[in-house]
């Protein structure tokens, strides 16, 4: 009861990266919060194959839901295992992944539990909350915090009354860390029929096609990224050339993909990948919060803008005041000439 | 077979472009002071609407929108494009909602509307970013749905074929009707506005748009054509319960908004020339930053 809950997210018989950083995230918040860490596995053929390394991260209590009808991810019979468990369970908090499965499985749990749920945070914490209409005062709360209204601001955002608080977090936000490798949890094999009506297995998946990422952002140690200030699909083009000199990658601001000068996979911001290199190249990119939650830990940031007031600049370890077409061809220049 | 196809639509200020009074101090958003627009991804939900509706002759699509007066442009901007009609939801007692109270008041229009085959919306509206409301909506109203659709591939039987994305690739899946389903950016384009509809549904207005005087010289129209009364409905019109509408049916609340100051590093300022490039490149390749 009143404990941590995450959701794991498991492809075929893999558990997703961003659910082992929730776990990590989930561990901190309940040892804080003074309660047990707890998550739930489901899925085809998973048993004997996810336990023990969900388990390492700290997690002192797993449910596996094991069934056929329950890979591919459909809608309506993960929501069923999370509402009905979470009824018996009675969690204080629900973590899942913002990716395509936890934004289509969060809001209808959140609707079936009237709970409030809270998409792509960047930041959770534990604190009080003093709600000035009734005057009534609340501890222990979890913090919320998102950019908000298109990368504008940064609310906070507090669940006081309705449980499980939700909020889903996007990959790469949190960082994975084991606890241990053979952390002594407890398994719970559920019985799927018990938590999930036959008449729920509705949605038939009848083709799939999934590729690796045709890009290597997240570990990229070099990114040169554009933004609205590259000017043109062109532009990208000259990003690119210093990206292959440097063996880096191209990333891209949220106005840049808007703005159709690259496809959206590139997008490095809070609705898209999380960055941290250890070079950040930005090339007329103003700094928009959306985008900077996204890039903030580089290790070395250098700002290419015609502004030199751009907001990235006060994050840029070096500011090069000018324009994306007359410098970045320089830098390819002096590092050919340089580097051999 | 035909079908009746529901649309949700919301107006939504353009965040492209904001300004400091953008919020208000309760930390909700102050639309008053931001053109408004209609939602990109749910004009993609409406011409996947509208080409169910060139395939299936007989069936019908309705827009539901809920906001302030002005957001009746929503609706006359989905008839302009091929929309038979439409609903604005819109009352006091809805303001401040939060996406559960959003898809609870929803939901409720959509019962009043009677059972649609088919609901669509955008994945999700760009002043928020959530993409709930959708699932919300399918959940209250208990209804199958399938996320990050780009293409309604086939109707038939009382199945639904569909092209969605799923991280790192697509997905084909078959559904049983009725069903809501979120459309993506990725989906096809929306079809421009068509003359004729534009001339014939130009002085479409809800009630409320309407000068009540006598003052409207053109009053008499709404009796001869019905088609140019936007319907209007309150909480109360749709059986709403005031406690799940508006700030009171919002179980989250904005505890602050903050301007993120950025922490100010210590930057090295250079300017275009040569020379300044070129020592940067360098000082980086000594450090083994890069190379």
């Amino acid at each position: 009861m009143n404990n941590v809950f995450v959701y794991c997210e498991i492809d075929k018989a893999t558990v997703e990266e961003v659910s082992y950083e929730l776990l990590t995230k989930g561990r901190k918040l309940a040892n804080e919060l003074g309660v047990q860490l707890e998550a739930i596995a489901a899925g085809s053929g998973i048993t004997g194959k996810v336990e023990k390394d969900i388990l390492s991260y700290g997690v002192d209590k797993l449910h596996v839901f094991d069934a056929p009808g329950l890979y591919p991810y459909t809608s309506k019979p993960h929501t069923s295992i999370l509402v009905n468990l979470f009824k018996e369970e009675q969690p204080q908090i629900c973590l899942m992944g913002a990716t395509v499965i936890g934004r289509d499985l969060g809001p209808r749990v959140s609707s079936s539990l009237t709970s409030g749920l809270t998409a792509d945070c960047t930041a959770l914490e534990i604190g009080d909350y003093d709600d000035r209409k009734t005057g009534k005062h609340y501890e222990g709360l979890l913090y919320q915090i998102r950019p908000a209204f298109g990368g504008n601001i940064v609310a906070t955002i507090v669940n006081p009354d309705n449980r499980p608080q939700m909020a889903t977090v996007r990959s790469g936000v949190m960082k994975a860390e084991k606890v241990a490798e053979y952390y002594n949890g407890e398994i719970v094999y559920q019985d799927v029929a018990k938590y999930v009506p036959e008449t729920d297995y509705v949605v038939k998946v009848i083709e799939r096609h999934v590729e690796k990422a045709n890009n290597n952002l997240k570990g990229a140690p070099i990114i040169v990224a554009g933004g609205y200030g590259v000017g043109s699909k062109e532009g990208f083009d000259l990003l690119r050339k210093l990206a292959a000199e440097l063996h880096g990658e191209v990333g891209a601001s949220r106005a840049a993909v808007d703005a159709g000068f690259c496809d959206h996979s590139l997008q490095i911001g809070q609705t898209g990948v999380t960055v941290r290199p250890k070079v950040y190249i930005a090339c007329g990119i103003s700094g928009a919060i959306q985008h900077v939650a996204g890039m903030k830990e580089s290790g070395i940031v250098i700002s290419i803008n015609t502004d030199p007031e751009a907001p990235i600049n006060q994050i840029a370890d070096y500011v090069i005041t000018g324009s994306v077409e007359d410098v970045v061809p320089k830098m390819i220049k002096y590092y050919k000439q340089n580097s051999k | 077979m035909s079908l009746k196809i529901v649309v949700l639509a919301k107006q939504v200020p353009d965040t492209r472009n904001v300004g400091k009074d953008a919020m208000t101090p309760e930390g909700t958003v102050n639309r008053a002071a931001l053109p408004a627009i209609f939602n990109p991804e749910d004009l993609n939900a409406l011409e996947q609407a509208l080409r169910l509706k060139d395939q299936h002759p007989g069936s019908t699509v309705h827009l539901l929108t809920m906001g302030p007066p002005r957001a009746t442009d929503i609706v006359r901007e989905g008839l302009f494009r091929g929309a038979d009609g439409g609903y604005l939801l819109t009352d006091r007692a809805f303001a401040g909602a939060d996406t559960l109270a959003t898809s609870y008041a929803l939901s409720q229009a959509i019962k009043k509307i009677g059972a649609p085959d088919i609901v669509l919306c955008g994945r999700q509206a760009i002043d928020g970013d959530t993409a709930q409301v959708g699932p919300q909506v399918a959940q209250k109203l208990d209804l199958n749905q399938v996320t990050y659709v780009t293409n309604v591939d086939s109707v038939a039987d009382g199945k639904i074929t569909l092209t969605r994305s799923i991280d790192g690739g697509i997905e084909r899946v078959e559904a049983p009707l009725p069903i809501l389903l979120t459309v993506s950016g990725n989906a096809a384009p929306c079809r421009p506005r068509n003359a004729k509809l534009v001339m014939k549904y130009k002085r479409a207005s809800a009630p409320m748009e309407r000068p009540t005087d006598g003052s409207l010289p053109y009053a008499e129209e709404y009796e001869r054509k019905p088609y140019l009364n936007i319907a209007q409905w309150s909480v109360a019109d749709v059986d709403g319960d005031l406690e799940q509408c508006g700030l009171a049916g919002s179980p989250t609340k904005v505890k602050a908004v903050q301007n993120i100051v950025f922490k100010a590093k210590e930057s090295k300022r250079l300017t275009a020339a040569d020379a300044e490039v070129e020592d940067l490149i360098k000082e980086l390749l000594d450090s083994h930053t890069i190379g």
